[in-house]
């Protein structure tokens, strides 16, 4: 065993040597200040004078004692030790060590500290160190007398400047002794030392070497080494001294590492930092405890009986099975803020529709149907302030120059319930945070989303800066937008819904396609290979949105005759002539009409179908995902279906987005003879007029003196 | 996002709705092992997924133990066959940057792409047709080659720079704090850097030689390509790229949960989409003595020509007068 040690040590005594060599130096100079300690000094210079061979391994490991205090010391190290207390300390810690040990008259701390330091060795410097102390004493009596007699000297040398130095280095102390494994190897090695020559060193130092250098092995990856890395480590439980050490020591270790890697920053930290955490879980912890509020059975029953709310967990289940969706978790918050909303609002129908991703936040908009009735004060409301907003502006606008273009006449929205207006639609940024309905939809904003694309920046107030410029903000755009995609991906399997059998339905089906449909009782299901194969076997069933940005073409002729008849019945013929007598209808398909009929993008397919899994396809759904606007979703097992909208609210197109160029600039002035500029008159030309005039006026004047005499008069007046 | 914590990641990522069904989740998480295994890769990464219009590609990475060395790619259709895809070249990027539209879903498809070749018969110059085609495999390369450049991102402090040069993944990382996390400076572009070069010493002073080493999200160009969003309170923070829209990179803060990931139908998004968002004037009638405050010439080309597509259609409408 100590052969194999001994050989070992001296394979790797023979690279260290040679870096060790300035260090030896360093130390040996940082030494020299200290009077009483004058063996170091000697190990050194016996090492190199000595003719023995055995002399060598001694030298050796002292060198790498001071490399290992270089490599502390070094820029590396993220502590920072200075030199000048090194200098001073080291050379004095051999001797302290060893009182350390054998003293008890030494300050608590220090002999608390020590044992501590010694444990956190790997077992080799535990017990060497322990051994350093035992074995000389006892078993090695041979090498014993002079080891002894230099250790007691030191004692006795050291021994009353040590207590001086404990005493009023109380911080450095907490410093140097964390470098006592150092002072430790240190002594140890010097010890021998004055013996050198005479008796070999012991096998055990050998194996303390070793163990040393062990530890003192770089990392590869990191850089970094065991022994550095546990000096840190204890460095920083002495400047913290926390408690129960023992149970945080892994967290330290990784602590220390982690400091590698953080700049010292500002230890000042907000701890207002996490409040949104709380707030936000202090909102949904509301929606939780609503099931609780309302404790009557009878309630529950009823609730159960007739629920406006959809059963969203469902729906997510089988879109988890196409791929697409949210979390579980997120899902459920979202069922329980539906659920919020259908108990605040009078709400017949609910469905979850999707989630528009913006900047900023994120909107969760929930599609409803109010009952009958219930709805209809809140739209009257917004007219009337919207009536009193014009007549706010024309009073404003009294005494500036009226402008003579007359816009042409605006389109009216369509009546809730109808069109695209058929749904209100609440949107809220997060469940649990309040949901607000958005105002129902223009032909204007719907005819100006379509040239424009813009991000959401998830706040609903934000204006809509955009060429051609948008009429509203962003909860207007929203609407828009909702409408749009609505109209264009929500479908069902064919036979799903059938028409209405009401009356007057034959007079809707003249005007532009009947508008109203209802679940067919009937329905069988189509199967889902059937839905997969064939896009024919999928239906729209919201309208389709007119380039007019209505569902149901509205005339803008007919209207404004009906106006102006009120008003003055002239005007009207005048103005009939002016526009065109007919302007052509506009036709879209009509509902319930197969996808397989909407138009290709540029040669891509405005739907793709899958089926969710070929690895089970007994039990898979049918997935429809749209290409036009992408994040458009559908599924169906037959049966039921389900329509989701995830994404930007961007329609896709092949070709980048270019903002549409500016309308032509209009005319100031009709250019002609009044307002041309023409050329001054030269001299001449105005004595030759002069004198064509003269010549003329010479002959009437003599008859009409009198008159012009008057005249002249009245101009002067 | 790491393979190895997939189902996490995933759950994860799923505020922005593409997630996977539970039967290509269990696929991946058995052939990615299998795919770490044969190749022998340090990590795999799930890289994301393009959308086709007949299939979708799934598609994967392989790291080497140095993080930055180039990755290896790797596509499935099925989550359970992995082929090789080459390395991409600027001779692809070049080829395939003609190519418009959605992926096929379809490795040997080929595009047709036909293109004016200048051709010297004796002394006269033709300009003849020439249909190129272009595979989709290729496309694929190149594609996934430019996403990965432009908005791959790495938190700050994961990957640490060892003094011999590899990267490596940092194993102390615990995740940045709240307020790293709501800024961009503390995402990296997880790719060799190319704009630390460029800069200045004084910018440099304040940079960790282990942790610097990769370019910040902070000075993208354009300005406002990424939203930074902080969901579930602030227990995670989002980013999303407007860019490429369908690139989600998601953190939980203070732990080491990170990563990335592309499902999206791979449609970059014209700067100009952008440019309302970068404070930029753009030209109209009677603004000459403003100009425009864009930096980066690429952006400065579109913007320039799109002020010369309006000037002339100004010129146009003068002319016709109306």
């Amino acid at each position: 065993m100590e052969d194999l040690t001994s050989l070992k040590q001296e394979k790797e005594n023979e690279e260290p040597e040679e870096t060790g060599q300035p260090w030896q130096e360093m130390a040996a100079s940082s030494q020299d200040p200290e009077p009483g300690l004058s063996e170091p000094r000697e190990s050194e210079q016996r090492p190199e004078t000595g003719s023995q061979p055995r002399s060598s391994p001694p030298q050796s490991p002292h060198s790498r004692a001071s490399t290992a205090l270089g490599d502390l010391t070094g820029p590396g190290t993220p502590s920072p030790p200075s030199f000048p207390q090194e200098s001073f300390s080291t050379p004095s810690l051999p001797a302290l060590a060893r009182q350390d040990i054998g003293s008890p008259w030494q300050s608590d701390t220090t002999t608390n500290v020590i044992p501590e330091a010694g444990t956190v060795h790997s077992g080799h410097l535990e017990q060497s160190s322990d051994k350093g102390e035992l074995t000389p004493h006892q078993t090695c009596q041979s090498e014993g007398n002079t080891f002894q007699q230099s250790q007691q000297t030191k004692h006795h040398v050291h021994g009353p400047k040590d207590v001086s130095y404990n005493n009023s280095k109380q911080k450095e102390l907490r410093f140097d002794i964390f470098r006592e494994e150092d002072s430790n190897s240190n002594a140890d090695l010097d010890q021998p030392e004055p013996g050198a020559s005479e008796v070999p060193p012991s096998m055990l130092e050998i194996a303390i070497q070793n163990a040393k250098a062990y530890l003192l092995k770089t990392s590869s990856k990191s850089g970094l080494n065991t022994y550095d890395h546990l000096s840190n480590m204890l460095s920083k439980i002495l400047d913290e001294h926390p408690e129960n050490v023992v149970d945080i020591i892994e967290n330290i270790s990784q602590d220390v590492k982690m400091a590698h890697f953080s700049k010292k920053l500002d230890t000042l930290q907000d701890e207002c930092e996490m409040l949104p955490i709380y707030e936000i879980a202090e909102k949904q912890k509301a929606l939780f405890l609503q099931g609780n509020l309302e404790g009557a059975d009878q309630e529950l029953e009823d609730e159960i009986a007739e629920t406006s709310l959809p059963n969203v967990m469902e729906s997510a289940f089988y879109f988890e099975q196409a791929g697409v969706g949210l979390g579980t978790d997120e899902t459920y918050r979202i069922f329980l803020a539906l659920k919020q909303l259908t108990d605040t609002h009078p709400i017949q129908r609910c469905r979850f529709w999707g989630k528009i991703l913006g900047l900023e936040m994120n909107y969760i908009v929930a599609e409803v149907e109010f009952r009958e009735g219930e709805d209809e004060e809140e739209l009257e409301e917004e007219d009337v302030t919207e009536e009193r907003d014009n007549g706010n502006s024309d009073a404003d606008e009294d005494e500036l120059p009226k402008s003579f273009y007359k816009a042409p006449q605006a389109i009216p929205k369509e009546e809730s319930r109808t069109g695209a207006n058929k749904y209100v639609y609440f949107v809220c940024n997060e469940p649990g945070r309040p949901w607000v309905k958005l105002p129902s939809v223009t032909p204007a904003q719907i005819v100006i989303a379509r040239k424009i694309k813009k991000f959401f920046t998830g706040r609903l107030d934000t204006p809509i800066v955009s060429y051609p410029p948008f009429p509203g903000n962003e909860s207007n755009y929203l609407r828009a937008q909702i409408a749009r995609i609505s109209a264009g991906t929500h479908v069902s399997p064919l036979g799903f819904y059938q028409f209405g059998e009401e009356e007057g339905e034959e007079e809707e089906e003249v005007e532009g396609g009947r508008e109203s449909f209802e679940e067919n009782p009937d329905f069988e299901g189509v199967r889902v290979i059937d839905l997969v194969e064939s896009l024919s076997n999928w239906v729209h069933h919201v309208q389709h949105i007119l380039p007019q940005g209505r569902c149901n073409w509205f005339n803008p002729i007919q209207k404004s005759e009906e106006e102006e008849e009120e008003e003055d019945e002239e005007k009207e013929e005048e103005e009939k002539g002016e526009e065109p007598d007919y302007i052509e209808q506009e036709v879209g398909p009509p509902l319930l009409t197969p996808i397989s009929e909407d138009l290709e993008i540029q040669n891509i397919p405005p739907w793709t179908t899958r089926l969710s899994s070929h690895l089970i396809p007994q039990y898979a759904v049918a997935v429809l995902r749209s290409n036009l606007w992408p994040g458009a979703c559908a599924f169906s097992n037959g049966k039921k279906f389900e329509n989701f909208y995830i994404g930007w609210g961007h329609k896709y197109s092949p070709d980048s987005y270019t903002p549409p160029a500016p309308p032509s600039i209009y005319q100031e002035y009709p250019s002609g003879p009044e307002i041309t500029e023409m050329d001054d008159p030269s001299v001449e030309e105005e004595q030759a007029f002069r004198a064509a005039q003269e010549a003329a006026v010479l002959p009437a004047e003599e008859n009409e003196e009198t008159e012009e005499e008057e005249d002249e008069e009245d101009d002067y007046d | 996002m790491d393979a190895e914590s997939l189902l996490l990641s995933l759950e994860l990522a799923s505020g922005s709705g593409q997630g996977l069904s539970p039967d290509r989740r269990a696929s991946l998480l058995t052939s990615l092992m299998l795919v770490k295994r044969d190749y022998r890769y340090d990590r795999v990464l799930f890289w994301g997924r393009i959308l086709g219009l007949v299939a979708d590609y799934y598609i994967a990475q392989g790291l080497s133990e140095d993080q930055l060395a180039p990755r290896k790619t790797l596509y499935s259709l099925n989550c359970m066959e992995w082929s090789l895809l080459p390395p991409a070249t600027e001779e692809m990027a070049m080829q395939t940057s003609v190519v418009k539209g959605r992926f096929m879903g379809d490795p040997s498809h080929e595009y047709e792409h036909t293109q004016l070749q200048k051709v010297h018969k004796g002394e006269k110059v033709f300009e003849e047709e020439v249909v190129v085609q272009i595979k989709e495999e290729t496309r694929l390369v190149s594609i996934i080659d430019q996403i990965d450049k432009a908005v791959a991102v790495i938190p700050r402090g994961a990957l640490f720079k060892t003094p011999f040069g590899p990267i490596h993944v940092n194993r102390t990382f615990e995740g940045l704090s709240l307020s790293e996390a709501k800024k961009l400076s503390s995402y990296f572009h997880f790719r060799e850097p190319v704009e630390l070069k460029n800069k200045t010493l004084l910018e440099k002073a304040d940079l960790d030689p282990s942790l610097d080493f990769l370019d910040s999200l902070e000075h993208d160009i354009p300005k406002g390509s990424w939203s930074i969003q902080m969901e579930r309170g602030n227990a995670l923070v989002v980013l999303r790229s407007l860019l490429w829209p369908g690139l989600t990179f998601y953190h939980a803060p203070r732990t080491k949960n990170c990563g990335y990931i592309y499902v999206g139908t791979v449609n970059l998004v014209c700067s100009v989409l952008l440019l309302p968002l970068i404070s930029t004037s753009i030209w109209y009638p009677g603004s000459e003595e403003r100009t425009t405050e864009l930096e980066e010439p690429a952006l400065k080309q579109v913007a320039e020509g799109w002020n010369v597509l309006m000037r002339e259609m100004m010129v146009g409408g003068n002319g016709s007068g109306r």
